[in-house]
């Protein structure tokens, strides 16, 4: 049995009660992904501070598979709190591990409970499910800093 | 030429896939952890007999040449293998030779009537011949809301160039084509649906659409990619104008399908791909082109392929088509039976096996379609999940991706029986139960 490498305890506790699940007011921002393989499908609202250096809220709504709904869990959780930067050294590490096909060492100083999707990147067709939160992250928060630079 | 071997589970007694099965090296290998393969997946693309890769292979060692180019030996033989293939496809779905234009798959060969009917709206076709094509704004294509993406976009993207406008028919409870949602008018020029549904399975009601159709002078587009490959299908006796299917899921090789058109169509028809091979004599100010099928068959073709899916459909026809039929609603009949036991388990199309092929797609209550296949795959157990090139049928049943099983020759009793299991693990796995 691989399943429980790649469904790990923490993913399915994620799963079974999602951090940061339903959208919440106020936000700066709000991304919309869609993977179009399987039509699954994320809302995701952040809010930074003032400065736009800090995340202070994320949250999320999120239609799909076990992986994703996880993954946007954990997102929540490693992320809120943490600066922009920070936040997007997690991002970049999540990113390198989910995307080396089980060959890359991931960091847990750095990736926290997130390790946990480490199995995932051994299933290339799942990739996709454990990236759509970090994606709509990443793309609300550069609508943050657009609309701040244009303000 | 070798001539095709016969399969040794075929007879008129019906079809013994487990005599099929040394036919299929592929079904022998494990899987994650060394599990035996359950391919149920035949709908999205099938496996291929020995008999269809030696044909592939006799072709490439003996004969490879390019066609209806040359004139040496080769040039002859691989053209004679190349055309003896169509004449055997066109038999098999009995229509003649001229009538079959090879493309690369049924995508190619439905984006082929749409730019062809595209360039006759623009008024670059053939001449008054090619007026019937043309399509403007007013006109109206007609689809219905079960469509593969395949026999969607091409018309959504004909009705932008052209100004024409889509509708479609709605899809019912049940999974059928609702006869009542939509009304065809003088207005309608298309009429393009899917001979049987590559989610639910269900098969159209050809002979009604087909006369609808007929009564406000429609072309008739059929979508044969999941009905060919299953059913014995008489293009002609269907009356419809155009068809398509693919031949990597009729036991054939990928990269060939074919385009069937009525001649008199396909000789009003305007080309899409132009180039070598299609025209009739050209000049530097301009050119004119071959005869069909030659006119759609632009630059060397694919040829071990086409070569290929002559092999397959020997195959299929020593098999019988009606035999494959009934052994296809046999392993529905298992499914469905096997299913409906399981708790949380909605089948989504019909739960009868009236006027319906191998394909059943479902949902699992509390657990997503990716995650109920996840679990079977790590069973050996490979089925198809998500939306199936099929969204805006998905949306129309309220489901974001659902998990489809589908079937072929070769595949056992036993083998459907592990899909229900396979179900209840996933419900256990996710604590559903
Ligand atoms: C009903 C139907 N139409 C069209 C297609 C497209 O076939 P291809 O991808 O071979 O062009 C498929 C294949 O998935 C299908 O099932």
């Amino acid at each position: 049995m691989q399943l429980e490498q790649m469904y790990q305890e923490i993913i399915l506790d994620h799963y079974r009660s999602p951090h940061g699940s339903g959208l919440k007011d106020p936000y700066d921002a709000e991304s919309q992904q869609i993977n179009p393989t399987c039509g699954d499908e994320i809302v995701l609202r952040v809010k930074l501070d003032d400065a736009g250096e800090k995340v202070l809220d994320v949250s999320h709504e999120t239609l799909g598979c076990s992986i994703s709904q996880a993954s946007a869990s954990v997102l929540t959780d490693l992320v809120v709190g943490q600066t922009v930067e920070e936040s997007m050294k997690v991002l970049a590490a999540f990113q390198e591990m989910a995307q080396g096909r089980g060959k890359v060492e991931p960091d847990e100083d750095v990736l926290g409970d997130a390790v946990a999707f480490a199995g995932v990147a051994k299933y290339p067709a799942r990739v996709k499910c454990a990236l759509l939160g970090w994606m709509a992250f990443k793309d609300a928060v550069v609508r943050v800093q657009d609309g701040k630079v244009e303000a | 030429m070798t001539t095709a071997q016969a399969p040794a589970g075929a007879g008129l007694a019906g079809l013994d896939p487990a005599a099929l099965r040394p036919d299929f090296a592929i079904l022998s290998r494990t899987v994650r952890d060394g599990r035996p393969l359950v391919y149920l997946d035949s709908g999205a693309t099938s496996q291929r007999p020995r008999q269809v890769l030696d044909a592939e292979r006799d072709f490439l060692e003996q004969h490879n040449s390019a066609v209806h180019r040359g004139a040496h030996q080769l040039a002859e033989e691989a053209t004679d293998a190349y055309e003896s293939a169509r004449a055997r496809i066109a038999t098999f779905v009995g229509a003649d030779p001229d009538e079959l234009v090879f493309v690369k798959n049924a995508t190619e060969g439905i984006n082929l009537v749409a730019y062809a009917m595209s360039n006759s709206s623009i008024r670059t076709g053939l001449g008054p011949e090619s007026e019937r094509f043309a399509l403007g704004p007013g006109d109206e294509i007609v689809v219905t809301e079960l469509e593969h993406h395949a026999n969607l976009v091409p018309w959504q993207e004909l009705c932008r160039r052209t100004g024409a406008t889509l509708r479609w028919y709605s899809v019912t409870d049940e999974g059928r084509i609702d006869l009542d949602s939509l009304e065809l008018s003088e207005r309608t020029k298309v009429v393009a649906f899917a001979h049987q549904s590559n989610v639910l399975g269900s098969v159209a009601p050809v002979e009604e659409l087909v006369a609808r159709a007929r009564a406000v002078g429609a072309l008739v587009v059929l979508d044969a990619c999941q009905s060919v490959p299953h059913l014995p299908v008489d293009l002609r006796a269907l009356d419809v104008d155009f068809a398509v299917f693919s031949g990597h899921k009729m036991l054939g090789p990928s990269g060939v399908g074919v385009l069937y058109g009525r001649t008199e169509l396909l000789a009003a028809m305007p080309p899409f791909l132009t180039g070598g091979s299609m025209i009739e004599l050209v000049r530097l100010e301009g050119s004119t082109y071959a005869p069909p099928p030659q006119r759609f068959e632009a630059g060397v073709p694919m040829t071990s392929q086409a070569v290929g899916l002559g092999a397959a459909v020997d195959y299929l026809t020593a098999i019988g088509m009606q035999n494959v039929h009934a052994h296809e609603m046999e392993l529905t009949r298992v499914a469905l039976d096997t299913l409906r036991e399981v708790p949380g388990v909605r089948i989504i199309g019909p739960d009868s096996l009236e006027a319906r092929g191998g394909t059943v797609a479902f949902v699992v209550d509390g657990v997503h379609a990716h995650d109920v296949g996840q679990v079977l795959d790590d069973r050996g157990i490979a089925v198809r999940v998500g939306h199936h090139c099929a969204w805006p049928l998905h949306r129309r049943f309220g489901v974001a991706a659902t998990v489809r099983a589908s079937f072929h020759v070769y595949t056992t009793v036993d083998e459907v029986a592990q899909l229900a299991d396979g179900v209840r693990a996933a419900r256990d796995f996710f604590g559903v139960s």
